[in-house]
């Protein structure tokens, strides 16, 4: 096996707030292999973005410590010079986010804000940077592009602007596209567009993706392989499949049984996660999820309280849990 | 009238125009002159209503000037005569009328004959036109104004920008602590202390005085400038305090964070995209500011012995001086009005959101 393309290990975010440390993330790893999506789902607060947002180097580094190791295609991201960053920014990694309203500037027209990225990374002449924002929105479907390119992103439908926003993060032909909750802020018909469109791209053009989300049939459709994140760890991964099918921890089972489902009959009483996420400044002990979890008393409460589980086995379907998996496949039946 | 403040900068509450507005697109250009148009007729009815809430206001006073016209010895029938001479013995409404007419057609009068269109009467005190003498002291406020505005401006928003980028550092500290000082001081008490002390000790700068920009910019600009750095300090308070506090809403804003996901260098980032929103809040209370200066800078003129609207218009107070009075307080609204037009326009130039409404 190769060295993925995208490596992260033992990668710790800690922020320094009024209130005490944050520890918004806590020693993750994982890989994200070339032309493949990787769906990370979780909580909000279970630090998806802040992971990602560390990725890109965007977090203040006066207000955060970031240490542990993230290697794209060999080179050493954490402690890279800001003009290494900003030469990879928009160009060898891009990130699109949630609210394409809010994320576009409302400033700049669409073409203008498509171009830009163009021109600083391939220091290409406005004409042609014009004609690459125009044939990057035919790409990404939006009708009549060569008159919509000097629209205002308020003149835009909510799908066009995440179409928008896709083909700003595209234009540079990244290797890397990092997807954060993109279809979270749009009607549901045009997710499964959206969706669509960046799995058509994601073919023509190789580009791995960071599929963030908290909505598992998001996962379900889009993703290769899944990570489960609670309280800046790892709790379950694998691929999609297995870890959709034979669910391992009991915090995936929560988000599962509270995920609505129209094959379902309909008095069947979705089951959220009892609990609240926890403080990210006070972690609970040991596994991080006890206060939560339904099986303590199965996997051995005292265990549970004191030591943190390991994500294990390393590769393939792991998860973190000291239920054994005789146990697991018994109370998933 | 008299409670017209002048120098004193209001506490910035002003905001641009929030939030997107949907709707159909390309009715840029073609709706700005309807606006404008629509915007004027506003403007002239505010200031009709400003003109005749002034000047009945004026004759619910006690004071009777053609008592003071009089003398000090005055027999009724003398007193009679100045009455009539004035205009004060016709009907109140009459009188309004008559002033009013008076902008648009010109006026007659008896004793002093035609007053050309736009006439805004003789005053009561010294039979001077109002209008020439409105006209004349007008450059005086109009320099003042703007190259303390220049110099407001400038200083309020490059220390907004720095203390904003160095939020918590040193900068912002001694950026809050001045602008707390700059904002608590009285221009009548550091105008008095910097002309004892640059101007009378040791003759570093010159005595303030107004000479025309266009017979000698340089002495224009000379003597004015102690006025302008002593107005300009109790203003750029306010726009350092504004400008930071926007810049670091800007600067947290996701289309922000967009711009630095795509590899845009910090400079661009602050200057192209955070600067633009933060340039709506600060036209807002600029245009307010620009107006009230024009409307007259009564304490800094009155320190610095400069002969401008601000004096003109207390002046006019203290000798209940009718027309003179009109006269002030309808450049001072016509001012502000203006300003506010000014800055409805700007924010369609700004704000593309803006041009669809």
């Amino acid at each position: 096996m190769s060295t993925p393309f995208l490596s992260v290990r033992d990668l710790t975010v800690d922020f320094h707030t009024e209130d005490g440390v944050v520890h918004a993330v806590d020693g993750l790893s994982f890989d994200v292999e070339k032309g493949t999506t990787l769906g990370i789902v979780g909580e909000s607060g279970s630090g998806k973005s802040v992971t990602n947002l560390t990725v890109l180097g965007l977090h203040n580094p006066e207000t955060s410590t970031i240490s542990g190791e993230i290697r794209l295609d060999g080179e050493e991201l954490i402690g890279a010079s800001r003009s290494t960053m900003e030469k990879l920014r928009g160009n060898k990694v891009a990130m699109i986010f949630q609210d394409p309203l809010t994320s576009l500037s409302p400033y700049h027209t669409i073409g203008k804000q498509i171009s830009e990225v163009y021109r600083k990374h391939t220091g290409a002449s406005r004409a042609e940077a014009r004609a690459r924002a125009i044939e990057m929105l035919t790409r990404v479907g939006i009708p009549q592009p060569k008159t919509r390119v000097d629209d205002y992103p308020h003149q835009f439908s909510g799908g066009m602007r995440q179409r928008a926003m896709i083909a700003m993060a595209l234009v540079c032909d990244p290797d890397l596209l990092i997807a954060d909750e993109p279809t979270t802020a749009l009607d549901v018909t045009v997710q499964a567009q959206i969706l669509d469109l960046l799995k058509d791209l994601q073919d023509q053009m190789g580009t791995s993706i960071i599929l963030i989300t908290h909505d598992l049939g998001v996962v379900a459709n889009t993703a290769h392989e899944v990570l489960v994140m609670y309280a800046g760890r790892a709790v379950e991964r694998g691929s999609v499949k297995e870890v959709l099918r034979e669910p391992r921890h009991p915090y995936t089972w929560g988000l599962l049984a509270s995920m609505p489902r129209l094959s379902a009959p309909v008095d069947v009483q979705l089951r959220p996660v009892r609990g609240t996420p926890p403080s990210l400044i006070n972690v609970p002990t040991g596994c991080p999820f006890h206060p939560r979890c339904d099986f303590m008393e199965v996997a051995g409460p005292e265990l549970c309280r004191s030591e943190r589980p390991e994500l294990s086995p390393h590769r393939g379907h792991g998860d973190a849990c000291y239920l054994t998996l005789a146990q697991k496949r018994e109370i998933h039946k | 009238m008299a409670s017209r403040k002048d120098d004193t900068p209001r506490e910035a509450t002003a905001k641009g125009p929030s939030g997107p507005r949907s709707g159909p697109s390309h009715l840029g250009k073609q709706a700005m002159l309807p606006f404008i148009t629509r915007r004027t007729l506003g403007a002239a009815v505010t200031l009709l209503i400003i003109a005749a809430v002034t000047f009945f206001l004026f004759f619910a006073v006690p004071a009777d000037p053609a008592r003071l016209a009089c003398g000090k010895v005055c027999p009724p029938d003398l007193l009679e005569q100045a009455r009539h001479n004035l205009g004060l013995d016709q009907p109140l409404f009459a009188q309004f009328v008559a002033w009013l007419a008076g902008i648009f057609v010109g006026r007659d009068y008896e004793s002093l004959g035609h007053c050309p269109a736009p006439c805004l009467g003789y005053s009561f005190v010294n039979r001077e036109p109002v209008f020439e003498t409105i006209l004349d002291r007008l450059p005086v406020t109009v320099s003042l104004t703007i190259g303390a505005a220049v110099v407001f401006l400038v200083f309020g928003l490059a220390t907004g920008i720095v203390a904003a980028l160095r939020q918590g550092k040193p900068l912002d500290k001694i950026a809050s602590v001045a602008s707390l000082i700059g904002a608590s001081v009285q221009i009548y008490f550091i105008g008095t202390l910097a002309l004892y002390f640059l101007v009378y000790q040791n003759q570093i700068l010159q005595r303030p005085q107004y000479l025309p920009f266009t017979e000698n910019p340089i002495a224009w600009a000379s003597g004015l400038a102690l006025p302008w750095v002593v107005l300009a300090i109790i203003f750029t308070a306010n726009y350092t305090r504004m400008t930071r506090s926007t810049m670091v809403e800007q600067l947290s804003e996701d289309y922000v964070r967009t711009a630095r996901a795509k590899g845009m260098s910090g400079r661009s980032v602050v200057m192209r995209f955070a600067l633009r929103g933060t340039l709506t809040p600060i036209i807002t209370i600029f245009g307010v500011d620009l107006g009230t200066l024009i409307g007259g800078a009564i304490i800094t003129e009155t320190t610095f012995g400069l002969q401008g609207l601000g004096r003109l218009s207390i002046k006019a107070v203290w000798d209940s001086d009718l027309p003179l009075l009109m006269g002030t307080v309808l450049v001072a609204a016509g001012a502000i009005v203006f300003f506010n037009i000014v800055v409805d326009v700007l924010y369609a130039f700004i704000d593309p959101r803006v041009r669809l409404s």
